[in-house]
Parts: C-alpha cells; sequence; structure tokens
C-alpha cells in the first residue's frame, strides 16, 4: 500500500490547496496502480497534452483554471502543439483552433514550463547523469530515454507526469525500480532491417510485451531506426523499455519475422497512393536534417513533403546550411508540431499520406482519418523524388 | 473476489466488454465516446454510461485527457474494470473521478457482456 509522508497526506486532503490536491490525487491512483510504497523526488518531467487537437476543450478549459495558480516544481519540457506559428496563416486552420491552441500554449508558459514544444526532449536537452529518475509522458521518449538514455521513468501519462511537474514526486515502482528483467525476448529475424521495419518491430513488441522487454538479433541501430523502433512501440501497447541482448536463455521467445512484418505492415498501410509525405514521428533531430539533406542533393519532391523538427534544430539546421537544402527540394519545414493528430493534415484536403513513421501512421489513419502509405526513407527518396 | 481499488466510487450500469486493449487517444472520439478504430471490436460503439471491462489501456500518454473529455462531454462510462493497470488510465479515471478497479484474469473472465452489475469500492464488491 502506498504510504504518504505527513506533508503529503496533509496535501491530499487539500490543506495546501486545489492545486497540490489535484497532483497528489493523480499521484496515488498511479502509485496504488503500480503497486509503489512511497513517492520518490523526480529531477525533470516531460509532459504531454498540448495539442489542441488532442485535449479539446475539456483539456483547455482545465489547463486554463490550473495555471491560475499552479507553478512547475521541477524542469519541465512539453510536447509539440498542433502547428508552427510561422507557418500558420499557409494552412487555412480557423481561427478557434488557434485561439484554444494560444490559450493552451499560455497556460503551460504560465505554469513556468520550458517552451520545447517537442516530442525528442533527448535530442535537444543534455541528458542527466545515468539512473536519474525523471516523469516523461511522450512515450517515446519514455522508452528512449529508459532504454538508451540510462534514466529512470515509467511510461507515464500526460496527467502523472503534470502531477510530477507540480509536485517534483513521482511513485517509486515499476520502472522506476528496474529490479525484474524483462520476461519476454523478442527475437528479430530480418537482417539489416531499415527504420521502417524497425518501427514494425517495435509496434509487434508493444502488443505482446509487459512493462519491459529484450530483443535478440538488433545488434546496431542508428538513431533514425532507434527513434521508429520507441515510437511503434509506446504507440501499441504499454512497454516503456527495451533492452538489446542476444543472450535470452531464461525468459519466453517470440519470433519476428516476415510473416508477424506483414501483418503489422496490412493493419497500418491502407493506400498504395498519397498527395503528400511526411517525415517526423518522432519530430527529425539535426543528424537526420542532415542526412536528408545530403540524400535530397540535386533532386526535388514530386509532392508535397512536410518535414517535422523541433524549433531549436531548425535554427542549428539553418545555420548549417540544411533547411535551405530543403526548402530547395520542396520541404515544407514545420517547428513545434508533429505528424500525430496535427490539424494541418486534414481528410478535406489530403487523401492518402507517405511515411516511414510507424507511429504516424496509426494516428493519421485513426485521429485524421487520411489513408497511409508506409515507406522507408531510402524508398521514398527513391520512388518520390527527381 | 479480489479487488484493486485504484479510484473509489459507487456505479451501477451494463458491462461492455473487450479482450483487446485500448489507446483511447487514436481509438475513442473524445466527445461521442464512441469507438471509431476499425480494427477494434468494439467498433462503433458507444462507452457512454456502461460499466466498461477490458484488459487496461494502452498507447498515448494523452489517453488520460481523453478519458477527463469523455467526463466532461457526459459521455464517460460509469466505471471501468481492468486486469492490469497502465497510467494514462488510471491518471484519467482519478481525475474525471470514474471509478476504477483490477480484478484478476479470472474474475474477469467470469465478467459478462451485457451484465447489469453494481461496483461498490467502499463494499469491494462487484454485485
Amino acid at each position: 500500500l502506498l504510504e504518504l509522508t505527513k506533508e503529503e497526506e496533509a496535501a491530499l486532503k487539500g490543506e495546501s490547496g486545489e492545486t497540490l490536491q489535484l497532483a497528489y490525487r493523480i499521484l496515488a491512483a498511479t502509485g496504488e496502480a503500480t503497486d509503489a510504497e512511497r513517492l520518490i523526488p523526480i529531477e525533470w518531467a516531460h509532459v504531454s497534452g498540448v495539442n489542441y487537437n488532442t485535449i479539446g476543450d475539456a483539456g483547455e478549459e482545465f489547463l486554463s483554471k490550473l495555471s491560475e495558480d499552479a507553478i512547475v516544481k521541477v524542469k519541465t519540457t512539453v510536447n509539440p502543439m498542433g502547428y508552427d506559428i510561422d507557418s500558420v496563416s499557409k494552412y487555412n486552420l480557423d481561427e478557434n483552433f488557434i485561439k484554444k491552441q494560444e490559450s493552451i500554449r499560455e497556460s503551460y508558459v504560465k505554469m513556468g514550463v520550458t517552451p520545447s514544444f517537442s516530442c525528442i526532449p533527448y535530442e535537444i536537452f543534455d541528458l542527466p547523469k545515468s539512473n536519474t529518475q525523471v516523469s516523461f509522458a511522450e512515450t517515446n521518449a519514455a522508452i528512449y530515454v529508459n532504454s538508451i538514455g540510462h534514466l529512470k521513468t515509467n511510461k507515464e501519462s500526460a496527467f502523472s507526469a503534470l502531477a510530477s511537474a507540480l509536485t517534483g514526486k513521482s511513485p517509486y515502482s515499476d520502472l522506476r525500480k528496474d529490479l525484474d528483467s524483462p520476461n519476454l525476448t523478442i527475437q528479430m529475424k530480418l537482417e539489416n532491417p531499415n527504420e521502417l521495419e524497425l518501427g514494425m518491430l517495435g509496434y509487434f513488441a508493444g502488443k505482446v510485451a509487459d512493462s519491459s522487454v529484450r530483443i535478440s538479433g538488433v545488434n546496431k541501430m542508428d538513431r533514425r531506426s532507434c527513434k521508429s523502433l520507441c515510437g511503434g512501440m509506446g504507440t501499441s501497447g504499454r512497454c516503456g523499455k527495451f533492452i538489446l541482448d542476444n543472450d535470452n536463455k531464461d525468459s519466453e521467445k517470440i519470433d519476428f519475422d516476415k510473416e508477424e512484418m506483414k501483418n503489422v505492415y496490412d493493419e497500418l498501410n491502407t493506400t498504395d497512393t498519397s498527395d503528400l509525405i511526411t517525415l517526423g514521428s518522432p519530430q527529425l533531430g539535426l543528424e537526420e536534417l542532415s542526412d536528408l539533406a545530403s540524400m535530397i542533393k540535386g533532386k526535388s519532391f514530386q509532392k508535397r513533403c512536410m518535414v517535422f523538427c523541433p524549433r531549436a534544430i531548425q535554427n542549428q539546421a539553418r545555420n548549417l546550411g540544411y533547411t535551405g537544402e530543403l526548402k530547395r527540394a520542396g520541404c515544407e519545414i514545420l517547428t513545434d508540431c508533429c505528424t500525430c493528430l496535427t490539424p494541418l493534415i486534414d481528410k478535406k484536403n489530403v487523401d492518402g499520406v507517405t511515411t516511414n513513421s510507424i507511429k504516424g501512421a496509426y494516428y493519421l489513419k485513426n485521429s485524421n482519418g487520411v489513408d497511409v502509405n508506409l515507406k522507408s526513407l531510402s524508398k521514398i527518396i527513391h520512388e518520390e523524388t527527381k | 473476489m479480489t479487488l484493486k481499488i485504484i479510484v473509489k466510487g459507487k456505479a451501477k450500469g451494463k458491462i461492455m466488454k473487450s479482450n483487446n486493449p485500448i489507446n483511447f487517444l487514436g481509438a475513442v472520439d473524445k466527445k461521442t465516446g464512441i469507438i471509431r478504430d476499425a480494427t477494434h471490436d468494439m467498433y462503433q460503439k458507444s462507452l457512454k454510461d456502461i460499466i466498461l471491462v477490458f484488459p487496461h489501456g494502452i498507447g498515448s500518454s494523452v489517453g488520460a485527457y481523453t478519458i477527463y473529455s469523455l467526463k466532461s462531454n457526459g459521455s464517460a462510462p460509469a466505471a471501468m474494470i481492468c486486469t492490469k493497470s497502465d497510467l494514462s488510465v488510471a491518471s484519467g479515471c482519478a481525475l474525471a473521478d470514474i471509478p476504477l478497479v483490477i480484478v484478476t484474469q479470472d474474475h474477469f473472465d467470469s465478467l459478462k457482456d451485457g451484465e447489469e452489475i453494481i461496483i461498490d469500492t467502499d463494499a469491494e464488491k462487484i454485485l
């Protein structure tokens, strides 16, 4: 049973105000849910629930009221919102959306967050030392920092990460303890997989794994592939961590082979044609923009291509000449937002989207209601540029 | 009968049961409470006022806001029963004040779709 300190107990009863009462109510529920015995300090919270398309009027009103007296206690970064304010006027977005999105942005800023509007905080901020306890909501980021960044977080929700931001605490449970080794190993049977195939592996693993999973047969991944795997895994399950390890003698094993991959592909690929390409979900980092700029040298996209990246990365990429090259090739570069649930991609004016993102594919299909054509980046460059 | 109570409360309603997990952000319309994921076995059904029985939540962390929105829009389930807890469902239910309990797999298996039940977490009972 979760045991709270006297101060925490008092705050839960409302003696420290409504904001903290609400935060402790959330932590008490997530603490019970994960069998935590106590709360522990965390050093960094990454909060989701920023895009008006995802949280709606109820979310906007909730944050507006909360921000009247709530202030974050620890470093808090935030997920992407719905659009890039610099280019939103070109996309015919209705005024109500912009009004509500601005209100959400203001509420977060008022609470003292760092306005990062990025789903890849691990690429734009220095990571603290190994084993530091953090509280990350964005699923790809939670999986990434647990698996690659050597930090500790559960696969937090928008509210549990927000509660951690407001209190500086989180229940000590599950992946934060990380005492157990995963009871399941996914055996990757495909050789030299590209980022799309690793995204599908992640999506498959998320479906069958519990809170953590071992993956054998994958020895090295570049950053693009690794982010793709994290994004896919976060979308389909409750799994918050993977370990690459070929020694799997003590666990149950499941193969990820051509047939399993085809099942994932057939679930998410709904069309062979498209009128738009999107790159990002997760947003692209500097390495990926650099790669893309060199891949498209001397070529141009034959249809619209949206490229999503954090604002901080765009600034660096501009200085290095990458954004100039991408724009020349016809890319629309967008910051502060991402493929997932952006209102800039709407079934009213887009029938099909080509992407290499498994996470993007799932939400494009289910939330934006557009068809998806899955291709790896190299195939996109080969087939969609001249 | 062992219940783990995550969010307290009382509720009465008809069970709507699925053996498939739910990604609330992707699969549920936050205004109407209707399942919009064509691959889910609850496709086109409404979550409003039912006792939602499903294994656990999956996917997006923002699913917690979907649950909160359902409550604000009057289209939320009266209660939820899962076999495993995930933080989106736990925190969404906590903020929306939707009773949430975790039951054993055997207990889960005994709950029948369409059955009328009462949940009372103070009495630690499902009737």
